[in-house]
């Protein structure tokens, strides 16, 4: 089990500096900052001495070598845009984002989960055949239109949430958290249904393939057959079955959620990291899109790691393999 | 002394989007506490089914759709799902098939154990624990703390077998439906899994039904055959009589297709032709597109007729011991 860590951790390493390489040349690439920081009258020496202060004036592979020197001691550059550290300010939002996310995720994982099964246990049911026609709604209209229409009746016709913002946060360890206060918690859950619809739909889908699947097997018959109660059947021989598959696409879409909540941030106006990387990008500010991107990676390889160890959890099997291995 | 079970007309069928596919189709038989009957057959030919039917364990589109099962006084078809669970692992246990598949392969086997005890027997974690070990012990398996700690992948397929049984000797049922439980094991294994068997049932006088489509195993173990083919049983009576005199000529099919010693060098005897499908059977008697002796009088479909004391076959022309005597 501790090589295995250890040889997993040396990938999600090696995945960080490819990422890195690649983030750095692409925004490379985007375009000149200056020409959009400064003033269009400026002189030519004006451009030539802000350039030469934001270290542009370098060649990319030294650039390059000073960013990750700076990185690997915990610097990401400084906004060109709000002069402070670019890590800070995505920090400042990070909150935001994950309470959202981890809101999005409880909802789909504890709503899509039992509803998939019952979905599977009972798939020519009057309720299995409307949780499969739901779920199909849940994953193609667009995410931007869920959320207009989620305000539109929720807060405009019938008046019973917020539309958009934050709402009263409270200060926990640092950090201003909504979901701790009435008021931001109305103010959480149009955003989080709106980041949570798609991911259920996926959810339910696959849990669903995969109770039929399993109910197949001879151990749920096998089961059955020792007297066990239905609910013990269902609650253990299959939802741990289940959990295997659905465990894989909660650890890849927790990264996607936390990384792109953008739709749902600009949609409720939630001051997240999505509307900041928005921002970013249209004013060139280099430090804070990398920091940003190198952070996402960071969250998305982090939350693999932690998906890989619940699954040998979840499946003796993998385990063993590991010994072997 | 009353049966233990009696099935009278049991008919299963699964209805399929190509019809109504009749996989038991009016099966009669029935069991005295201790007794060991083989239920043989093809592939196909409704023996397993007959098994879940019992248990009420027939998945959709399959439905007992007539007949009875009376166990021990109590009908289970017209029993509601409640008293089958508390009948099913307790009074009426199941081997399956396929070792590999019966085990749950994410569970610990100490918790695949304990849970059947205690789907039946108020009893604490502890206690359960110490009856499942106990069960290991009696099927054979050797450092049982040690095991109990197992995932199933880390036993052998006789070994998953062993730990099938022994769940479901684990509450001393009166009767085990044990579905091919050698078939998927090799031959070494299958002599000690059957020998096995055979002794915890005669020390518990449980009754078995042994379902295979292997004469070969069965004839040494059961002490009745029911011999199906196409949903019904087509001969029954008791083991001796059937091997050495089988009437009906699917049965008499079946015996000369098992390799024996003194016929060897010759070319083994084999039925022609393929069972029926379900959903298009045959009119008259099912297997008169495959029978030697068939004529215009098999149809319509004989009934299971009695020959001799204790032995029944469906037949219009079945092979009779007179007849083979004036043969021979």
């Amino acid at each position: 089990m501790i090589v295995y860590l250890v040889r997993r951790f040396g990938q999600s390493l090696l995945a960080i500096v490819a990422m890195a390489i690649l983030v750095f040349v692409g925004v490379y690439a985007i375009g000149n900052p200056v020409d959009v920081l400064i003033n269009p009258e400026a002189s030519q020496a004006e451009i030539a001495a802000t350039t030469a202060r934001l270290g542009l004036d370098k060649p990319l592979w030294q650039q390059f070598g000073i960013f990750v020197w700076n990185a690997a001691q915990g610097d990401l550059g400084t906004s060109f845009v709000y002069g402070r550290p670019a890590l800070e300010i995505i920090v400042d939002r990070l909150p935001a984002t994950m309470e959202l996310a981890l809101v999005a995720l409880i909802l789909s994982v504890g709503l899509g989960v039992p509803l998939g099964v019952w979905a599977g246990l009972r798939p020519e049911s009057v309720a299995g055949r409307t949780i499969m026609g739901g779920s199909i709604l849940g994953f193609s209209l667009p995410n931007f239109w869920q959320g207009m229409l989620l305000i539109l009746v929720f807060a405009v016709l019938l008046g019973w949430l917020p539309a958009g913002g934050r709402g009263e946060t409270v200060e926990v360890l640092g950090m201003r958290l909504s979901f701790l206060t009435l008021d931001g918690l109305s103010h959480l859950i149009l955003p989080a249904i709106n980041l949570a619809l798609f991911k259920m739909s996926l959810i339910i889908r696959l849990a669903r393939a995969n109770t039929r699947e399993v109910c197949l097997q001879d151990y749920v018959k096998f089961a059955r057959a020792k007297g066990l109660s239905g609910r013990r059947v269902v609650m253990v021989h299959i939802l741990k079955n289940i959990m295997i598959p659905v465990v894989t696409i909660i650890g890849l879409e927790l990264g996607s959620m936390v990384a792109f909540a953008i739709v749902t941030e600009t949609v409720f106006a939630w001051p997240g990291m999505g509307k900041l990387l928005i921002d970013s990008i249209n004013l060139l500010d280099r430090p804070v899109i990398v920091a940003y991107l190198m952070l996402t990676v960071l969250i998305i390889v982090t939350i693999n790691l932690v998906v890989d160890v619940i699954y040998s959890l979840l499946d003796p099997r993998i385990r063993l393999s590991e010994v072997k291995g | 002394m009353t049966k233990l079970l009696e099935i009278e007309g049991l008919q299963t069928h699964f209805f399929t989007r190509d019809g109504v596919a009749k996989a038991v189709d009016g099966v009669s038989l029935s069991l005295d506490r201790g007794e060991i009957l083989g239920l043989v057959g093809e592939s196909g030919s409704g023996k397993s089914v007959t098994g879940f039917s019992i248990l009420g364990l027939v998945d959709p589109p399959g439905r007992v759709v007539g007949g009875r099962i009376v166990f021990d006084g109590a009908d289970l078809v017209a029993g509601g799902e409640r008293m089958m669970r508390g009948l099913r692992g307790r009074r009426i246990a199941m081997i399956f098939q396929d070792p590999m598949m019966t085990l749950n392969p994410v569970l610990r086997i100490d918790t695949q154990m304990i849970e059947t005890v205690r789907a039946h027997a108020d009893v604490s974690r502890a206690a359960a624990r110490e009856r499942a070990r106990e069960a290991l012990v009696r099927v054979g398996i050797s450092s049982p703390d040690e095991r109990l700690e197992s995932y199933p992948h880390q036993f052998s397929g006789g070994m998953r077998q062993r730990v099938a049984i022994a769940i479901a000797l684990l509450h001393e049922p009166d009767l085990i439906i044990a579905d091919e439980p050698t078939t998927a094991l090799d031959v070494t294994i299958q002599a000690q899994i059957l020998s096995e068997v055979q002794t915890l049932c005669a020390e518990a006088g449980t009754a078995l039904i042994w379902i295979t489509h292997d004469l070969a195993v069965v004839s040494g173990l059961a002490d009745r055959l029911a011999v199906m083919y196409a949903g019904r049983i087509i001969e029954a009576g008791p083991t001796a009589g059937i091997i050495a005199r089988p009437a009906h000529p699917y049965t008499k099919g079946l015996i000369e297709s098992v390799p024996q010693g003194k016929r060897h060098g010759t070319l083994l005897k084999q039925i022609g032709g393929m069972t029926p499908s379900l959903l298009h059977l045959p009119r008259g008697c099912k297997f008169a597109p495959r029978c030697p002796r068939a004529d215009a009088a098999c149809d319509p479909e004989p009934p299971l007729a009695e020959i001799a004391a204790g032995r029944g076959v469906r037949c219009v022309h079945p092979h009779l011991e007179a007849e083979e005597s004036a043969a021979s």
